[in-house]
């Protein structure tokens, strides 16, 4: 593509059993008033995973 | 949805299409950053709408191929398949053990009334209570073998013999009930010592050091119970605790507020002191002086950005760091139902006061109407865990078009009840400093990446 480069595809699909729940709760890793889950990784990362990176250009 | 958003990195403007139910970004150039806004309802400034009309016809043509190509393929405009569902109730995995409600600091914005949770009462925790939640979460825990407690306060190590006595029973227990305890503890440093430390560098999984960032800062609004100036002993009591911390997890939090909006400097302070785990919070209060207002917002999403580009020179260097917020793990993050579902406070994640009540997590801690029970009872009032489990962010109206909805699950439940008037009514302020928190964590991502 002339004007697109995509870098990480599918980073939201995974595979397998999901919803296991083994992973921290989110307000234990650190702020204690912060929402945010998206910084925090799967449990079982190794095995869920479904996206594709390209390098940016 | 589809957003389009651009991050300058030293003069060079990157731009991206992000895509948020798939999960996937794209590093467009110039037109197809405008071409995308365009396409998906984005209003563009003044110098975007100009330069779009300019882009010829033949530009405009390949354009709509390629956003149509990547459509096709699944990772544009993606539409949502994730539905909303109740949350599980009754599995327990984290606990919070409010195991002092006591301070030996006085912080002007402590949410917590310098840790007496407005009861007005310096209560201390004892080992009978701190045995029964053990008890009570491995009861209730279901399946889970993970499980969490995390000492909190008030000032946690003003009762660590409790501490001691509790990890060491949930020990104890671990190869009996098949579960497997993580410790975490958030300290304001005051009463680290040698012995201390090599304790909570041996038990701790986590250790959050709480401290703001510059001398300045942190004393404006952070003072010992005689109102004496601590910040030396803090400050120097962390830096031993990171150094002999090895390879553990720890993370040196601070809280910014109205007075500093120019918080990129506390990071770097932070990181100046030899800290590589950051993290720096907004003040949440409706202090006058201190809270954060819509009209300090520009502010604070340009300091963002500033703090972005420094953190990316950092990283190339011996002064590399985290920052918290910055951190996305694009290629193994958690799994859907995390992300609809967020902190679980109410469901999974509760909070233990020093007496054993029960509460839905630290924010609702000795607030009668959230009261859920008592670990000596052993019941819980799923009426109260009821009232969470609706709260997921696609059933939240005001996250549906939120290009940060899987990051955020639609906001602190705390947050929004006490700032926006309801659990499932995000609160604005902190919805704009996550999308922006997003977006340069995406664009870290790929310029990282692409130096790697």
């Amino acid at each position: 593509m002339k004007h697109i480069n995509s870098i990480v595809t599918n980073s939201m699909k995974k595979q397998g059993n999901i919803g296991c729940g083994e992973c921290q709760s989110s307000c234990q890793s650190a702020c204690k008033t912060s929402c945010t889950v998206g910084n925090q990784s799967c449990k079982n990362r190794d095995e869920k995973i479904n996206a594709t990176r390209k390098p940016l250009i | 949805m589809v957003h389009a958003f651009k991050f300058a990195y030293h003069d060079k403007a990157y731009h991206f299409v992000w895509d948020n139910e798939s999960g996937s970004l794209h590093n467009v150039d110039y037109v197809a950053f405008l071409y995308a806004k365009k396409r998906y309802g984005q209003a563009l400034d003044e110098k975007e709408s100009k330069d779009f009309f300019a882009i010829n016809q033949a530009d405009l043509q390949e354009l709509e191929k390629e956003f149509d190509e990547l459509e096709t393929m699944g990772i544009l405009n993606t539409p949502c398949t994730s539905f909303a569902k109740k949350k599980r109730i009754g599995e327990i995995k984290a606990l919070c053990l409010h195991i002092c409600n006591d301070c030996n600091l006085r912080c002007k914005y402590c949410f917590a009334d310098e840790g007496t949770y407005h009861t007005q009462e310096r209560a201390y925790m004892s080992e009978e209570v701190g045995k029964k939640a053990i008890d009570f979460l491995i009861a209730h825990s279901g399946k889970r073998n993970n499980l969490e407690v995390d000492f909190f306060g008030g000032e946690p190590l003003m009762n660590l013999d409790v501490v001691k006595a509790i990890v060491e029973y949930a020990r104890s227990r671990e190869k009996e009930s098949g579960k497997s305890f993580n410790f975490t503890m958030t300290t304001n440093c005051v009463l680290l010592n040698d012995k201390n430390i090599e304790w909570l560098n041996k038990e701790m999984y986590n250790v959050v050091l709480s401290i703001d960032g510059r001398h300045d800062v942190h004393s404006a609004v952070r003072k010992a119970v005689n109102g004496k100036d601590c910040y030396d002993l803090i400050a120097n009591n962390a830096i031993k605790f990171a150094k002999a911390r090895g390879d553990k997890s720890y993370y040196v939090r601070g809280t910014f507020t109205a007075k500093n909006l120019d918080f990129a400097d506390d990071v770097l302070t932070l990181n100046d002191m030899g800290f590589d785990q950051i993290s720096i919070e907004p003040v949440v209060t409706d202090i006058e002086d201190l809270k954060i207002t819509k009209e300090h917002l520009p502010a604070i999403l340009k300091e963002y950005e500033r703090l972005a580009e420094n953190y990316i020179d950092r990283r190339k260097t011996d002064k590399w760091f985290n920052f918290f917020h910055f951190m996305i793990d694009l290629e193994g993050g958690p799994c859907i139902i995390k992300r609809l579902t967020g902190c679980g406070s109410g469901c999974e994640y509760l909070a233990i006061t020093p007496t054993g009540g029960i509460y839905p997590c630290h924010q609702f801690a000795e607030n009668k109407d959230y009261y859920m029970g008592n670990v000596f009872d052993g019941d819980l009032d799923l009426s109260i865990s009821d009232k969470f489990a609706d709260n997921i962010v696609t059933n939240k109206p005001d996250c549906k078009d939120c290009m940060a909805k899987y990051y955020c699950s639609g906001g602190c439940v705390a947050n929004n009840l006490n700032f926006a008037g309801s659990m499932g009514k995000p609160y604005d302020i902190s919805c704009e400093m996550m999308r922006k928190r997003l977006e340069l964590s995406l664009a870290i991502n790929a310029i990282e990446g692409a130096e790697d």
